[in-house]
């Protein structure tokens, strides 16, 4: 059979009610793939982002120093410009909660639910064109491939995101659709099942190959995905959270220092979050209302932050530790600040922490 | 032609985005917006998101501590 060429295709959806569809965009290759394929076939897209507040890129390089010279754009972003399409943005913090301490599909490697995860992005997705009814969108795609990833992109997983989403036959997969069932875009004829693709499995050829043809010669490639949740220093130190709070609650503040400093735990009631370089050291400043922050004033040393329930009789030791970390390590005695909020700041000397006494275990 | 604040400091990207979008969504067309962050990634993100949904950047500016960016909300 002869397969009608873009140009055709464009002009029988103009000529038909013209169909919309909303795309999930992570900023990364696949998705920005899975929306030109569709676009070729003549359909309007618009693009959703949903921030759940572990996503990589955006505050890292918005706080330390080695990361001021990387580009500083929004993947996401940066895709939608590239596609020309629309993209808006959702802050799903607080419905994220949720997902990451009950994933009722579990975690995968570390703390990361992205079964649960996918399942829920793909229901806001479905929420979203309900709320936004009359702009007439009428399918969600995203830029899942079969086997890309061991948790949620299992082919036998596909069906059951699509089900427990409420997406049902309106999510299509352009990039593996040629091995899943067939979806009703697909049916109805709004698009063109064969030519769509049926990629499978982790290499990530087949993409390259189809972004060069797409002309797309610059595109994100996270090695560990776009989530904090699927690193394993990230996922400890939530963990760690967790268990100091002796309970799986968390707020933004918290996990955004989680991705920020040197985690040492001395204690079972506190922690220190110490600065690695001036950007951390500015960045903690912002926190010294809410937290006790350390800082010495003999030496040029960095900026600390004390999480947690710190007995009057643990400041010295939260000090000296503080205090290795800085230039007068190898003082017989640091001077440092002690600021409480709300409460006249104390002024503490102290040797600084022997290396050799330094656990290893302290180190989250 | 009125035109509206907000200080999204210490905010962090894509915060000042979705901040921004959501304000731009309850003005009108030919208001204006003055944005202050202190997330230096705004200075891209914010005129890239407008650019995409038809808004007009008037004035995007950064000094050592601050990125001001004001727009024109677009029809």
């Amino acid at each position: 059979m002869r397969s009608l060429s873009v140009e055709q295709l464009n002009l029988i959806n103009s000529m038909a009610n013209k169909h919309k569809a909303i795309a999930l965009i992570s900023g990364g290759l696949d998705s920005m793939l899975a929306v030109k394929v569709i676009q070729e076939q003549g359909i309007e897209v618009e693009g959703i982002n949903f921030y759940t507040g572990f996503c990589v890129e955006g505050h890292t390089h918005a706080i330390r120093n080695q990361d001021k010279e990387k580009q500083k754009r929004n993947n996401a972003l940066w895709v939608a410009e590239q596609l020309g399409i629309k993209l808006h943005i959702v802050d799903v913090i607080e419905e994220y909660k949720d997902v990451l301490i009950n994933p009722k599909h579990g975690y995968g490697a570390n703390m990361n639910p992205c079964l649960d995860c996918k399942i829920f992005m793909v229901n806001k997705a479905v929420d979203w064109i309900e709320e936004h009814h009359a702009q007439g969108f009428d399918f969600i795609i995203t830029g899942e491939v079969i086997g890309q990833r061991p948790m949620s992109q299992l082919k036998a997983k596909m069906p059951i995101i699509a089900k427990q989403s409420g997406a049902n036959d309106r999510l299509v997969r352009p990039l593996s659709a040629k091995n899943l069932e067939q979806t009703l875009p697909e049916r109805e004829g709004w698009i063109v099942r064969e030519k769509l693709y049926g990629f499978t499995g982790r290499s990530r050829k087949p993409q390259i190959e189809l972004a060069k043809q797409f002309g797309f010669d610059d595109f994100a490639t996270p090695a560990g995905g776009c989530c904090f949740l699927t690193d394993k220093s990230y996922s400890d130190k939530l963990t760690d959270l967790w268990q100091a709070k002796n309970a799986k609650e968390y707020e933004l503040d918290d996990i955004m220092l989680l991705k920020v400093g040197r985690h040492v735990r001395p204690k079972a009631n506190f922690k220190l979050i110490i600065a690695r370089d001036s950007g951390e050291c500015k960045f903690l400043e912002g926190y010294r209302k809410e937290f006790i922050s350390i800082r010495a004033l003999s030496h040029k040393g960095p900026m600390a932050l004390v999480d947690g329930d710190i007995d009057e009789g643990d400041y010295d030791l939260a000090a000296s530790i503080v205090a290795r970390f800085g230039q007068g390590k190898f003082a017989d005695e640091v001077e440092l600040d002690i600021n409480i909020p709300e409460q006249p700041s104390l002024q503490i000397s102290t040797a600084p922490f022997a290396n050799e006494n330094m656990l290893q275990e302290w180190y989250l | 032609m009125s035109r509206i604040k907000i200080d999204l400091s210490r905010m962090l990207c894509p915060m000042p985005v979705i901040k921004t979008q959501n304000q731009v969504n309850r003005m009108l067309s030919g208001q204006e917006l003055e944005i202050t962050c202190t997330d230096p990634g705004a200075l891209n993100d914010i005129p890239v998101w407008a650019r995409i949904n038809g808004h007009q950047i008037l004035a995007a500016n950064q000094t050592d501590d601050e990125v001001i960016i004001t727009l024109k909300v677009g029809g």
